[in-house]
């Protein structure tokens, strides 16, 4: 115990070491802020989509990436009804409702979308809502009215008869400034522009709630995708489940291949043959098309297809590696004289032979991690990620359906090939470090 | 010869034979190393006896039968008048609690993961010593008893940090440890220096003589055997050739192989500078296909044609309580 302690003192003399355990305490620090910020279910509801998301832009470019080269894109607002005041008036019957939804809107690009999501509160009948846009410059557009039964959503980006009065898509339209020389370039007129809502209820008892929501062209720090949801999420839960995927793989090969290994070297005659002939037989199976094949025949479970990795791994390459170190160790002197003293198989497999390689292992292991985390990623960029679980993996492939750096959404290709890319590098820098502490003889050359 | 097979006896071998099979292609059976080829004596509690023979002799696969690591192909071990060959696996693991292994080399049977403390504590761990204070202080009397003092600066110290010396006295501690009645040390001083070997053959002689144990001692130097074994028994092609006490061998040496031994000690008297040993010529027999009849005839400068070549010799007596395997004595 004292000499792994020892070992891990020595590896602060290199600087990579340092680095990588830096980079891996990041991811790990990651992993756990975001299993308790976002619990599981939430994570996997999120990720699912739908109205969790109706107030995100569509394919938003995060908001550093927009500021670092200089441009002042839109970020999303949204005005609701609770933050202004109304005007009231009664009438036998009824009221009239008069909701002013303004906003401050000082960017020179035109927002991506604009929608108005209505609530109807304590009515039976419906109220009748008129929609007025009110420019900085005082002139007024009235969109349209209706009779607004409950929840309503009201798609002015997508009102063809505005569009067509208007000459431009609605946000368009109804933001430009109309003495802006060219048309076919309409500049943004900038001040406080209003929806006001002229809501006449049949009822004295009902109210409406209304959300206005300006979409922006940037989100937050990871974007948005195709469908609305913020990339962070499946960036953030990509950290743990990644890690975890690579842990356990990477434990779950080694640790049963060197004591299989092991079992072998003992025991010799028919149980080693066994383990030779299986290890040769599977070292020949290729293991991708061999996910492949369960993903598509069975299912894309990461926790399936985990157990298939882990089960291919076993009888692998490294079973020979092993063979070959522990065969002299087999014949120590030290393990006769365990036997002689009356140690069991078991023991001497797992207290005398086992530790001999560990010092091997375990540089082995850690470069090993990030190998079983771009294996899990490549079969979700190939369509076999876990379908419900947000994965680096299915981002990338999400990225990749949607023709992503076609689009020009580099943001949506870039943040988790950088996360895989800093896993890789973490694991690797410690792991090569580990190596010359462990096995001092490297470091001469 | 079954001369001591009375309530003191604590180890004997009957008609022990060890052979190991040889292979061709890896399954066709090719005939058989026969290691261990008929031995019979037996230990006295509380003796010290020394096995001499050269190397291949079959001294080291006879230990290694006598601690059960190798099955024997015929013959019994009796050990405290059980048989070896029957005991299950529990009482084969208490069987090895009874008896303690010194090894030859002592940085190699040594876990180099493991510090002192640990060497010394998996006996006691393997037979059920629980309690860790109790273990703490077996560790501690064994280290003290091998002159490992003080034993808590020598717990934390892994085997790359001591001397030869100081590793073979912490391979003795380790046969101690489970307190045995008896202790096979297997050429306990060939890879140690020359300055270190007596002391720890001292140690040895003084534990053995302290504790009341039965020390089997293996070695191929004949100069040192009589300050620390009663008997002798000499190997030869996996046979004991002969066995006295270990004045009356040293001194009456009886088989022509014993004499060829006792003639090649180096002994540093002016006088002997020009005289030349009668040292026999040749090899050592294989142990796969050893020679018919007497197995030194070869190399035997009394080698008689038509008996020594044709019919094994039997033990003869040719002095009292000193056995010889030779038809000079018949």
């Amino acid at each position: 115990m004292r000499r792994w302690l020892e070992g891990l003192k020595q590896l602060r003399r290199y600087p990579s070491a340092v680095l990588g355990m830096l980079l891996i305490l990041f991811l790990v620090g990651l992993s756990v802020y975001t299993v308790v910020a976002i619990p599981y279910s939430q994570a996997l509801d999120l990720w699912r989509g739908g109205d969790h998301w109706r107030m995100h832009p569509v394919n938003a470019s995060p908001v550093w990436a927009d500021r670092l080269r200089g441009g002042d894109l839109p970020e999303t607002q949204i005005i609701s009804s609770d933050e202004v005041t109304a005007r009231v008036q009664e009438f036998p019957g009824g009221r009239r409702l008069q909701i002013p939804l303004g906003f401050d809107y000082q960017s020179s690009a035109f927002p991506s979308e604009l929608n108005l999501f209505l609530r109807v509160h304590d009515t039976e009948r419906p109220p009748f809502v008129r929609f007025i846009w009110q420019a900085p410059d005082g002139s007024e557009q009235v969109i349209g009215g209706r009779r607004v039964a409950r929840d309503e959503r009201v798609s002015i980006s997508q009102d063809w008869g505005l569009e067509r009065r208007l000459g431009h898509v609605p946000h368009v339209g109804l933001m430009m400034d109309p003495g802006s020389g060219n048309p076919s370039q309409p500049e943004v007129l900038t001040g406080i522009h209003t929806m006001l809502l002229d809501v006449v209820m049949f009822d004295e008892a009902g109210s409406v709630s209304a959300d206005l929501v300006v979409y922006g062209r940037v989100h937050g720090i990871a974007g948005t995708d195709h469908q609305r949801r913020d990339l962070m999420v499946a960036l953030m839960w990509g950290t743990p489940v990644a890690l975890a995927f690579g842990l356990i793989a990477a434990v779950g090969t080694t640790v049963t291949t060197l004591v299989i290994a092991a079992m072998g070297v003992w025991f010799r005659g028919w149980v080693d043959a066994t383990i030779q002939r299986l290890t040769e037989v599977n070292m020949i199976l290729p293991m991708l098309p061999i996910l492949v094949m369960v993903g598509t025949l069975y299912s894309t479970s990461i926790w399936l297809m985990l157990g298939v990795v882990v089960a291919l791994g076993i009888f692998s390459a490294g079973i020979k590696m092993y063979r070959a170190m522990l065969l002299p160790i087999r014949e120590a002197p030290y393990i006769e004289a365990a036997k002689a003293y009356g140690a069991g198989d078991a023991r001497i497999i797992l207290r005398y032979m086992v530790p001999r390689v560990l010092p091997v292992l375990i540089p082995t292991f850690v470069t090993l991690i990030p190998t079983f985390v771009f294996l899990e990623a490549s079969l979700a960029v190939l369509g076999l990620g876990d379908p419900v679980l947000p994965t680096w993996g299915k981002v990338l492939n999400d990225a990749q359906e949607q023709s992503a750096l076609y689009n020009g959404f580099y943001y949506w290709v870039v943040s988790p090939a950088a996360l895989l890319m800093l896993t890789g590098l973490g694991f690797a820098m410690l792991g090569f470090a580990l190596d010359r502490v462990f096995n001092p003889r490297l470091r001469s050359l | 010869m079954n001369r001591d097979t009375t309530a003191e006896t604590l180890l004997e071998a009957r008609d022990l034979h060890t052979w190991f099979e040889l292979r061709q292609w890896g399954f066709l059976r090719a005939g058989h190393v026969r290691a261990v080829d008929g031995v019979n004596f037996a230990l006295r509690r509380g003796e010290a006896v020394a096995f001499v023979g050269e190397s291949g002799c079959g001294k080291s696969s006879l230990a290694r039968t006598l601690l059960g690591l190798h099955r024997p192909t015929r013959g019994e071990v009796v050990f405290e008048g059980g048989h070896l060959e029957a005991l299950d696996k529990r009482g084969l693991k208490t069987y090895r609690a009874r008896v303690g292994y010194v090894q030859q080399d002592p940085y190699g049977a040594l876990p180099p993961f493991m510090d002192v403390g640990r060497i010394l504590s998996e006996p006691l761990i393997i037979h059920g010593v629980r309690d860790r204070e109790t273990r703490q202080a077996r560790v501690r009397a064994a280290l003290e008893e091998v002159r490992l003092t003080p034993a808590e600066s020598y717990l934390s110290k892994f085997p790359h940090q001591l001397s030869g010396g100081q590793q073979q006295r912490v391979v003795i501690a380790r046969a101690l440890v489970l307190e045995p009645s008896m202790i096979i040390a297997d050429e306990p001083v060939s890879m140690l220096d020359a300055s270190v070997r007596v002391e720890i053959l001292r140690l040895l002689r003084n534990i053995q003589v302290e504790r009341g144990l039965t020390l089997a001692f293996i070695t191929h130097d004949l100069s040192t055997v009589r300050h620390f074994a009663e008997r002798i028994f000499v190997m030869y092609g996996g046979r004991i050739v002969e066995q006295a006490e270990v004045n009356e061998l040293l001194d009456h040496p009886q088989h022509p192989y014993t004499q060829a031994l006792l003639a090649a000690i180096p002994d540093p008297d002016p006088d002997n500078a020009d005289r030349e040993h009668a040292v026999p010529g040749g090899e050592p027999p294989s142990l796969a296909n050893p020679p018919p009849g007497c197995r030194f005839h070869p190399r035997c400068p009394e080698a008689m044609a038509g008996l020594c070549d044709r019919d094994e010799p039997p033990d003869f007596e040719p002095r009292p309580v000193h056995l010889s395997a030779c038809w000079l004595h018949r």
